[in-house]
């Protein structure tokens, strides 16, 4: 899967978990989950569950501490599929 | 004297109809929710019938937000969500906005267990070793007070947001909990119901005490037979009631219509002692429990013209009735009309108050006292100490004054209620 596919999907997958104020549009590599995105921190790790689902990797306590923005799950996805 | 309260919202999703209009009609035409359940059927059950409320796919997805319906798992929670938020509508309430919540509203609904087959996937996650893939609103659809939590979010409340939970009498002790918060000033709106889960993980419990009927299989429409001398055990069920208590100077500040007014109530328990026990009440405690509603009510014994009782279709329904009888020294002709709603759809456990409680209530708008289905053999006990024609088996023209309402439950607990057709 190239980068461009999985930065796709991953879109997709933080889609749901935006509040009512926050376009998808907005979602950047740059962007932070809880600060600019304002996404519920409770949710964080039901996009983890959703990231493991759609790319069939599983991710770790650590993984999940380090993954703040987009650019940071972008990165923990690749290592993980390249580990694979 | 505490402050008058109305009714001013109702909400229901019932087993015999969802949203007011369908379950108006079915409670008027004596349209059964009870039918043949395959699954309890598959797991070997006694009592192979349940009624459980028909919730279309696309009439969840109004209620919730996609988020909201991702691993939704908890059928108490979108009934209670499905009612509760009827209820606020029909009332003419608004959602608070997002930056605040409104202050003066609450929440109290009830419940006697939640998210039963969310708990089952959870469990069944824990005994895999895989307790991180729960996800993050096991808890919320779990915990008995998820159904406030979900309707407060929903809604915005900024008051009291709480379950109750008291067994079979949840849903009018609910309902009376919000009345005095009421009365008392502390808040001026409250959305009070009840919800029970759906499935045999809740109604197996009560197949292997042997206390439903296990004899209708084949004809779930005639199984539940309260006040009957065929009463053969009651019909479990599901689904929600929901009702807006409010203030009668907020009601008529904002021009809300007005179903019936909260007289007042009571609630106690029997103790366990005597003839009261776990699953059994004791009768001196239903008597004091009727009495004391009516004096708190500010009304006579005479005044009372309607009843709607718990009688779930168990042989405990004369003894009911003997209750109410000595309760409000009446009998014979000079009784009030009673009704049982269960004969329609079941016994709903923690919701059979709330739902019932929004029944009684459409009676006052109807001007009609509903009948009772599968009552053509009244248990000869019954028919000694009231006159039949207070039995009414089919729905009678009647313009109610004053209803009373009980739930009993489990634990010797008890809850009445008085309501009365409002008028200033």
């Amino acid at each position: 899967m190239i980068k461009e596919e999985r930065y796709t999907s991953l879109k997709e997958i933080v889609k749901i978990y935006l509040p009512d104020d926050v376009a998808v549009d907005e979602i950047h590599e740059e962007s932070h989950f809880i600060n600019e995105l304002n996404i519920n921190s409770a949710n964080l790790v039901d996009i983890v569950l959703d990231v493991e689902d759609a790319f069939d990797i599983r991710l770790e306590n650590e993984d999940m501490d380090q993954m703040q923005t987009v650019k940071d799950a972008l990165a923990i996805i690749d290592k993980k599929l390249t580990a694979k | 004297m505490g402050k008058r309260v109305v009714i001013t919202g109702l909400g229901v999703c019932a087993p015999n109809g969802v949203g007011l209009t369908d379950f108006t009609i079915a409670m008027q035409q004596g349209k059964s929710g009870i039918r043949f359940q395959p699954q309890l059927a598959a797991l070997k059950f006694g009592c192979q019938i349940a009624a459980e409320p028909l919730v279309k796919d696309g009439l969840v997805s109004t209620y919730f937000t996609p988020l909201q319906l991702r691993g939704l798992n908890a059928s108490g929670i979108v009934y209670g969500v499905i009612a509760g938020t009827d209820a606020w509508k029909d009332a003419g309430l608004p959602i608070a906005p997002n930056d605040t919540p409104d202050w003066n509203a609450g929440i109290i609904f009830g419940t006697g267990i939640l998210g039963v087959d969310k708990f089952r996937e959870s469990i069944h996650l824990v005994d895999d070793q895989n307790v991180r893939r729960l996800g993050s609103t096991t808890v919320l659809q779990t915990m008995a007070s998820g159904i406030s939590a979900y309707l407060g979010g929903i809604l915005g409340c900024g008051n009291q947001v709480t379950t109750n939970s008291s067994a079979c009498a949840t849903g009018t002790e609910g309902l009376l909990m919000a009345y005095e918060r009421i009365a008392s000033g502390k808040a001026k709106t409250m959305l009070t119901g009840s919800c029970s889960d759906s499935g045999p993980y809740v109604w197996g419990g009560f197949d292997a005490m042997r206390i439903l009927p296990r004899g209708y299989n084949n004809n779930p429409t005639k199984a539940s037979r309260p006040l009957s001398e065929s009463a053969a055990g009651f019909v479990p069920g599901s689904g929600a009631g929901a009702l807006v208590l409010e203030s009668l100077e907020s009601a008529l500040a904002r021009g809300a219509k007005i179903y019936a007014e909260v007289l007042g109530g009571s609630v106690n328990s029997g103790g366990q002692r005597r003839e009261g026990s776990m699953t059994a009440p004791n009768n001196e405690a239903v008597q004091r429990c009727i009495k004391k509603a009516i004096q708190n009510a500010g009304i006579h014994k005479k005044d009372v013209d309607v009843i709607n009782g718990h009688l779930t279709a168990t042989t405990k329904d004369a003894t009911e009735i003997a209750n109410w009888s000595t309760a409000l020294e009446r009998s014979g002709a000079d009784f009030p009309f009673v009704n049982s709603f269960k004969s329609l759809f079941g016994h709903c456990l923690a919701a059979a108050g709330s739902i019932e409680c929004v029944a009684s209530i459409l009676q006052f708008n109807t001007e009609q006292v509903f009948g009772n289905t599968n009552c053509e053999d009244l248990h000869p006990k019954i028919g000694e100490i009231i006159s039949e024609v207070k039995v009414p088996r089919k729905t009678i023209d009647y313009k109610p004054n004053i209803l009373a309402k009980a739930s009993f439950g489990f634990g010797d607990v008890n809850a009445c209620v008085i309501f009365k057709k409002y008028s200033d």
